[in-house]
């Protein structure tokens, strides 16, 4: 098999396995609620594990296309759509264990934590901005929006990726070393888009292929 | 497979009663005796105190199950996950253990552990704990008043606070490899708060010893302030003149004061003492200023601004 343009139904088995493997993290969540396996604080282990996978497919969602352009192997790219969704349904999970099971709809406290907890605004602030992004991601917005507006918009994962990390490491009380792995993950994934930006800037564009590919790029999100 | 039907077997055939009973008293002898042989010898953990005086403080709240009090931990000698100490406590060994009280007093001393045990009639005192993570729990603990210690020792006049210290051994601490804290573990209390009756000097819980994730030998109990003033594993008491360098403090001077009396209405920098989650319970409370002992130990700040002084 050519790795680099594997058959279509390899690709396609990819996805149903990334797909699975995705969802065990909350299999083993419930499997875990139901076996009452949780620990003293379910709460707590519910909040912080959800929390924990949103970060994770952040950070694999933003390895996406560095994987794909360092290996050569474009089909990754197919992946990528999925990995985000998955990183804004662990979100939204997170979201709404701490506005449910853990505030139980009390407006008041959870209004007073966005404005006055530096993490919880962030990490809030993060998940709003998520859902743009998850709501922009099927073909027919990606169309409306075109090419461009899309990229653009869907840059904002940067931000929300370094919010992410911000959040973990303000709500820590000491002990800093996963939100820092986090950290170090995602600022190299930014680097290396940073350091690629520039070397392609300096290399000149053959101009004729350019608004070919652009033009070829509307019908399903490009790697940025 | 082949099931046979009860009318199948004969009445011979059945292992009588007697007989699988004897034989799991004995697999559970061995068990028992296989366990015993790896603990240190002394004590042995989980062993039941004989005689226990109910102490007159007991809140009458629901204790937390004591799978949770000893599953559920802050004790980052053994890591920082709560589970960590149930799982790695292990190595810590409890006996022989001595404890050195000096400093500012006019009989300085070390004591042994079991010297410790005589010393005073062991009280069950059913406690609310309060961590400064918002979370709680009611824990009944074995031990007497701090105070009955102490005046063994005789404070001199200088000695105007009290330093606790945990054991500093990477070898049995594992924890302690790493820098998350500056180790040892100290705390402090000033010396009107540690001669308070309801500072515990804590050997047990749930009318066992204590457990080694719980602070095994020797720990205090200062219910009235968040949990990590409530030092663990002690190796030494000293008096001093000078309010002590403590811990946390040192770790995060603007998050955790040296006072960290449970204040609901002085929030942590970072998130809210309002309330707080009882373990086991789903709502949160709300959180009670001195964490319920107002009564008792508010005098001992009178006139003090408690939100500088948090």
């Amino acid at each position: 098999m050519r790795w680099n343009q594997p058959p279509l139904a390899f690709v396609a088995s990819a996805r149903l396995a990334v797909f699975s493997a995705s969802l065990v993290p909350l299999a083993l969540l419930v499997h875990k609620g139901l076996g009452d396996a949780l620990g003293a604080n379910p709460i707590e282990k519910i909040t912080r594990t959800t929390g924990w996978w949103t970060l994770f497919f952040l950070a694999v969602t933003l390895a996406v296309t560095p994987a794909r352009k360092l290996a050569g192997w474009p089909w990754l790219g197919r992946l990528r759509r999925m990995l985000g969704l998955f990183a804004f349904f662990y979100g939204l999970l997170h979201f709404l264990t701490y506005f449910v099971l853990d505030q139980f709809f009390d407006w008041m406290s959870i209004g007073k934590d966005i404005l006055k907890r530096p993490y919880i605004t962030i990490g809030f602030t993060a998940f709003v901005l998520l859902i743009p992004l998850a709501a922009t991601s099927t073909d027919g917005m990606i169309r409306r929006l075109g090419g461009k507006g899309w990229r653009r918009l869907h840059k904002l994962v940067y931000v929300i990726a370094g919010a992410g990390v911000l959040h973990f490491a303000w709500l820590v009380k000491k002990d800093i070393t996963e939100p820092l792995i986090f950290g170090f993950a995602v600022a190299a994934l930014l680097g290396w888009r940073a350091v690629d930006a520039c070397s392609n800037a300096a290399r000149p564009t053959p101009n004729p292929t350019a608004p070919l590919a652009r033009k070829r790029r509307q019908a399903s999100p490009p790697g940025s | 497979m082949l099931i046979k039907k009860a009318s199948d077997i004969r009445p011979s055939e059945i292992t009588p009663s007697e007989v699988f009973r004897d034989r799991r008293r004995w697999l559970q002898l061995a068990a028992g005796a296989s366990a015993l042989a790896l603990l240190p010898r002394g004590l042995a953990a989980a062993e039941k105190f004989a005689d226990l005086n109910p102490g007159a403080y007991r809140i009458d709240e629901k204790p937390t199950p004591y799978e949770s009090v000893t599953t559920y931990n802050n004790f980052y000698e053994f890591g920082t996950d709560k589970e960590d100490p149930a799982k790695r406590a292990g190595s810590l060994r409890t006996r022989p253990w001595a404890v050195v009280v000096d400093g500012a007093v006019g009989k300085p001393r070390t004591f042994a552990i079991e010297e410790i045990l005589k010393m005073a009639p062991l009280e069950e005192r059913i406690y609310r704990l309060r961590c400064v993570e918002a979370w709680s729990m009611v824990v009944p603990w074995v031990g007497f008043s701090l105070a009955e210690l102490l005046k063994r020792v005789e404070p001199t006049g200088r000695a105007k606070f009290v330093e606790f210290t945990t054991l500093l051994d990477p070898t049995q601490m594992p924890g302690q490899r790493g820098t998350v804290l500056d180790w040892p573990y100290r705390e402090g209390l000033r010396i009107d708060e540690a001669m308070h009756p309801l500072t515990l000097l804590t050997v047990g819980l749930y009318g066992e010893v204590l457990p080694n994730q719980n602070g095994a030998p020797i720990r205090i109990v200062v219910p009235w302030k968040y949990g990590f003033k409530s030092a663990k594993s002690i190796v030494r008491i000293r008096l001093t003149e000078t309010q002590p360098e403590t811990t946390w403090n040192l770790a995060g001077p603007k998050e955790y004061g040296f006072y960290s009396n449970v204040n609901p209405d002085v929030d942590h920098p970072r998130w809210s003492q309002a309330k707080e989650r009882r373990i086991g319970e789903f709502f949160k409370r709300p959180t009670l200023p001195f964490n319920g002992y107002a009564e008792q130990v508010a005098q001992l700040y009178a006139g003090m601004d408690l939100q500088r002084y948090f």
